[in-house]
């Protein structure tokens, strides 16, 4: 098909065209997912190599000040007259080094091998011995029994906390990683301004490098704080999540009173087949977090849709009401909304079955059904007021033309109305989707995850707990960091994996090589 | 005789069409019945004069003693969580909306080396879990003794601001690059252009991310409830009210509950119809270009 034939077709055939290529298109899609991996990847060792290669040409061609700014950061600022600037950089690095003597390297060395192993509790004060420590396996004893025969440990502070060492190991790598910045800025400032005095130019002056941060390098002076931030309270607690889904952080290792050590893959092959339990528990709400997310999504947009039409039905009054009776639900904060459901739905206690004296099961046997039409009820509002804008964009010619050849309401509706909706919104369908993938509140509000089953979930998981929900419960009632930690990188690969593929398809379109 | 004939056909028309919009205000009224009953529901049960879980849909006396109890009762401290959600809203909101401007200046009207690489990142981490490292955030607030304390509540909230560029992004690269590129040659910086220019044209998106991020903090429970632990004194409004539904307290303050819940929710719910037109453009605003 090329162009030509394609501006013959109708809008109709177009849309059914479009639909066509969009699931056709899904298999070229996650090829295109495989190629923009193996594309970063080279691209990230080229990056590499051409760093090399370009740190190693710059020292070659320096001259002495260059040269030795590669051992003494700032002699070559220094030398080709920016003496603040060699100052600033002198500074980081007697400051870098200062931090690793009396910080850094302590926690580099106690992350690696048995050093991982901590020590815990105070001695009891009869016996001698540590009450709770000592029941820790492997390794963990060998150092209790090691630091028994030294000297008695009699503040806390002296002893170590597993989530102290990993926390600081991590801080003092992205230290490094920072430093290791700077250390190449100074190379290759040192080396720029050489070439500017070869060429009788003067370098810039300290004021007049300041000013460039609010031109030039502005962005420089907008970006910092904000992440900065980010990495200390976002990316230093992912990456320490990462770590502990490698460790056995759990109820039995609780910090500061316990320590935890690596134990490799055991979580993950846990997870996956090595215990029987737990596997089947991942699966089971693996499959029942998709197939919410699948429904969710659908149930609330169709309904959404509807809604938004017939509130914008030409000779419907009152649009203004209507609207807002709806965005009510949505207006009031979930856990009030939720916590209501809750309240009226409850088997037992529940308002509904007793003001009717029934005993409709809503959240035990029929929990799954309830959660989802309550997610309706939750969720109808926000896609009616996103659509109720849309609709009206789409052009009145189309409907006419379809009135005119005989087509009914709902042949307007799934031939028109849902089609062009479905197609703008695509991108808003998947960060519902995946969105609803992490939904916390529907789940947690109605039911905590619940009807508990211990006969076929583990670790206190329920029927209708979803990933997040159940990853929430173990971080905060069952203090199982290592599962938790494994469950949260597999929701992260899931989402991002999702989105990818579907994020390439739609930019496959578009430009097929280009994916930086 | 075709006159006649072409009257009937639309009159025929017209009872058809007032026959589909009878169906269609049917079908709204019923609608709106089944999605406001939960509301009205609450709101009558606030009133009610019981304490537990009334067995009728409908209260059975009239009696304002459920709000008293949430400025009066030393067990339901309403006033100090009201209080402390407040200040954790409005710090977090300040320094969001700061935050927010910032990247999304820098990332949309700026053009620097490692940009494509920043979005990916933040395009990255966007995508993990929101609490999935919960427990780790904790143990740093613990290393600076922030934990039970408001000040870390106001860092979870506003820490993560960076990420949240994406809307005020897609409303930046709206604004014609032509007036930046006027105000370059009249000798105007980077950070000129930003006073100057851009804050003045983004009004409606500094509404809508102050109001988001103020609102953000009166809806969360999951970090409150992991980090705040048993200080009931720090709670805020969320995880306050949560507690009240307890086995132990719901017999005795569910009414109270309700009466909260309407409280809390009015502001809310004002604010939020108020900015429901933001709302709409800041999520379509992308999914329309893409």
């Amino acid at each position: 098909m090329d162009y030509l034939d394609y501006v013959q077709m109708t809008k109709g055939q177009r849309f059914v065209y479009k639909l066509k290529s969009f699931f056709t298109g899904i298999p070229r899609a996650i090829v295109g997912f495989f190629k923009a991996i193996g594309y970063f990847i080279k691209k990230f060792f080229v990056g590499i190599g051409n760093f090399f290669k370009g740190y190693g040409s710059r020292f070659a061609k320096g001259d002495a000040g260059t040269k030795l700014s590669y051992v003494i950061m700032g002699a070559g600022s220094m030398m080709h007259g920016q003496i603040i600037k060699g100052l600033i950089f002198l500074a980081t690095e007697i400051g870098y080094i200062l931090f690793m003597i009396n910080f850094g390297a302590k926690y580099i060395s106690k992350i690696y091998t048995s050093k991982l192993v901590f020590l815990d509790s105070l001695p009891d004060a009869t016996t001698g011995y540590y009450k709770r420590g000592t029941a820790a396996v492997g390794r963990v004893v060998a150092n209790v029994q090691q630091t028994l025969t030294g000297t008695t440990i009699t503040n806390k502070k002296t002893m170590d906390n597993s989530n102290e060492i990993i926390l600081f190991f991590v801080l003092t790598v992205l230290v490094t990683v920072a430093f290791l910045a700077v250390y190449i800025a100074n190379t290759k400032t040192a080396y720029n301004t050489q070439q500017l005095r070869a060429q009788g130019k003067k370098p810039a002056s300290f004021g007049e490098e300041m000013k460039t941060f609010l031109d030039d390098r502005f962005h420089i002076t907008l970006l910092t704080l904000p992440i900065l931030l980010l990495i200390i309270f976002n990316i230093l607690p992912i990456l320490f999540t990462i770590l502990m889904a490698f460790t056995n952080y759990d109820e039995e290792h609780l910090v500061p009173m316990k320590l935890y050590q690596w134990v490799g893959m055991k979580n993950f092959a846990d997870v996956f087949y090595a215990d029987a339990k737990k596997s089947q528990t991942f699966g089971l709400i693996l499959i029942w977090t998709l197939i919410w997310a699948f429904f969710a999504t659908f149930s609330n947009f169709i309904l959404g849709i509807i809604v938004a039409l017939m509130i914008n039905k030409k000779d419907i009054k009152f649009k203004g009401f209507w609207r807002t009776m709806f965005v009510l639900t949505a207006a009031i904060p979930q856990f009030i909304t939720l916590l209501v459901m809750r309240l009226l739905l409850d088997d037992k206690s529940g308002a509904i079955n007793q003001a009717f004296g029934t005993q409709f099961p809503f959240l035990t046997d029929w929990a799954r059904v309830t959660i989802i039409v309550v997610n309706i009820w939750i969720g109808v509002p926000y896609t009616m007021l996103i659509s109720s804008g849309l609709l009206m964009n789409i052009p009145e010619d189309l409907y006419e033309s379809a009135r005119i050849d005989g087509a009914n309401a709902v042949q307007q509706f799934t031939k028109i109305t849902f089609p062009y909706i479905f197609f703008v919104l695509t991108p808003y369908l998947i960060t519902t989707f995946v969105g609803n993938i992490n939904n916390f509140n529907v789940i947690f509000f109605l039911t905590r995850g619940g009807p508990e089953d211990p006969t076929t979930y583990a670790n206190g998981a329920g029927k209708t707990d979803l990933l997040v929900t159940w990853l929430y419960k173990l971080t905060k009632d069952q203090n199982d960091f290592r599962l938790a930690a494994v469950i949260g990188i597999l929701v992260f690969i899931i989402c991002a994996v999702g989105s990818l593929i579907t994020f390439n398809m739609s930019k496959a379109s578009k430009n097929e090589e280009e994916f930086s | 005789m075709t006159n006649t004939k072409e009257t009937t056909m639309k009159s025929g028309y017209a009872a058809k069409r007032k026959l589909t919009n009878a169906i269609v205000y049917v079908i709204l009224s019923v609608m709106v019945l089944i999605w406001i009953f939960p509301i009205v529901w609450l709101v009558l049960q606030s009133f009610n004069t019981l304490d537990r879980v009334s067995t009728k849909l409908f209260p059975e006396g009239f009696t304002l003693k459920h709000y008293q109890t949430l400025f009066t009762d030393p067990n339901v401290p309403y006033g100090r969580w009201m209080l402390n959600t407040f200040v954790v809203a409005l710090f977090s909101c300040i320094i969001s909306t700061l935050f927010v401007l910032m990247v999304s200046y820098a990332l949309s009207r700026l053009r620097f080396k490692s940009r494509k690489k920043l979005l990916n990142a933040g395009l990255i981490l966007g995508m993990f879990p929101g609490f999935m490292s919960m427990a780790a955030t904790y143990s740093i607030m613990e290393i600076f003794h922030l934990d039970g304390q408001l000040l870390a509540l106001i860092i979870v909230y506003s820490s993560g601001a960076g990420l949240g560029y994406q809307v005020a992004k897609g409303f930046f690269d709206t604004i014609p690059r032509s007036l930046d590129e006027a105000a370059r040659i009249d000798g105007a910086t980077s950070n000129r252009i930003f006073w100057v220019i851009i804050l003045p044209l983004s009004k409606p998106i500094i509404v809508y991310t102050a109001l988001t991020t103020f609102l953000g903090p009166w809806a969360d429970y999951i970090f409150v409830s992991y980090f705040m632990k048993d200080n009931d004194q720090n709670f805020t409004i969320a995880l306050g009210l949560y507690q009240l539904l307890d086995n132990e307290h719901i017999s005795t303050y569910f009414t109270t509950f309700c009466a909260g819940a309407v409280l809390i929710a009015i502001p809310i719910t004002i604010l939020f119809i108020f900015m429901q037109r933001y709302y709409v453009s800041g999520v379509t605003g992308g999914a329309v270009k893409g």
